[in-house]
């Protein structure tokens, strides 16, 4: 594509998904770069965490203190959003936040793969997200838990009509929800290849995109924790919605 | 003929993609409102605003939202159409 234009570089390409070894079909069990990159981001979180945690010192070396970081803020953002009896899914969203958190840092690395560019690895986590709450709302409340589609503070004409769209708006969460992840990775990838292609065209003129791309890539860092915290503080507030007190 | 009719239907999907990225200039207006908002009131009260932010993201979580869906009528209309 675009072969004889001025853009030879594709900015597609990047998010392909080939296997490690060699060429030939993709498989189920086939290691990919996709496989690959999911496997480092968890060794990292895991690595970090645990190296982080065995010493304990008083006064914390750099492991310790990162994954004193990433606990105290994800269990105050846990504590401030779904409140005390939410707290228990605090390990859950940990690992939401962290894993998510550093694919996306991982993924800004020259060269890397983006593995939470893709929409199958945000739509499995929007997925898993939606049927835990769902199931710990209709365990904790029983049907009581659809009375949240039920928007009592409204007149009784326009309750049906609320209840329709409340019910719509649940059903779409996790499409926006992965979406919201794998779109913002997506776009800041493909804009920065973008850039590059113009880099390569420009002469002497490309320290414009260059100096661009540089500017771009600070925003992208901004995106990648901002997206992670977004993804887990929407996590918070729907499992408010399942175990907290009714709000509307 | 039938090639022409295959270009001319390339040429709707291109430019239906096109069109339906416009939708998150919504977005953006809505990000803005709430981030702008967010600002005026924290200028107002200092001492108030580190603890609203979660609430900021979520406000501007949910304006994202509704682009969100432009895209994905976007994206549809490249790769799934």
């Amino acid at each position: 594509m675009a072969s004889e234009g001025g853009l030879s570089i594709d900015p597609m390409h990047q998010f392909q998904i080939v296997p490690l070894f060699g060429e030939g079909p993709l498989h189920w069990y086939t290691p990919t770069n996709q496989t690959l990159w999911l496997a480092v981001t968890v060794l990292a979180v895991i690595g970090v965490l645990v190296l982080g945690s065995t010493r304990r010192a008083i006064i914390p070396g750099r492991l310790q203190s990162m994954g004193e970081v990433f606990y105290s803020f994800v269990h105050s953002m846990v504590e401030d959003v779904t409140g005390h009896e939410g707290a228990k899914f605090f390990p859950y969203i940990m690992v939401l936040f962290t894993f998510i958190v550093t694919a996306n840092l991982m993924g800004l690395i020259p060269g890397a793969f983006a593995s939470t560019s893709h929409i199958a690895v945000t739509a499995t986590l929007a997925l898993a997200v939606f049927l835990t709450v769902t199931l710990v709302g209709l365990y904790k409340k029983g049907i009581g838990f659809l009375a949240m589609f039920w928007v009592t503070s409204a007149p009784l004409a326009l309750r049906p009509i609320l209840a329709l769209i409340e019910v719509i708006s649940y059903f779409v969460r996790p499409v926006s929800h992965s979406i919201r992840l794998g779109g913002n990775m997506m776009a800041g990838h493909a804009v920065m290849k973008v850039f590059a292609g113009f880099a390569g065209v420009m002469g002497i003129g490309s320290i414009v995109p260059i100096a661009a791309i540089a500017a771009i890539y600070g925003l992208e860092l901004l995106v990648a924790v901002v997206q992670a915290y977004v993804f887990a503080i929407l996590t918070c507030v729907y499992l408010r919605d399942a175990v907290g007190e009714a709000h509307h | 003929m039938t090639g022409d009719l295959v270009q001319f239907a390339l040429m709707g999907k291109y430019i239906g993609a096109g069109l339906a990225t416009m939708g998150l200039g919504g977005a953006g207006i809505g990000v803005g409102i709430v981030a702008g908002n967010f600002l005026s009131g924290a200028l107002r009260n200092p001492s108030a605003a580190p603890g609203q932010t979660a609430n900021l993201f979520v406000g501007i979580a949910f304006a994202e939202a509704l682009g969100i869906f432009s895209f994905l009528i976007a994206l549809l209309l490249m790769f799934a159409v």
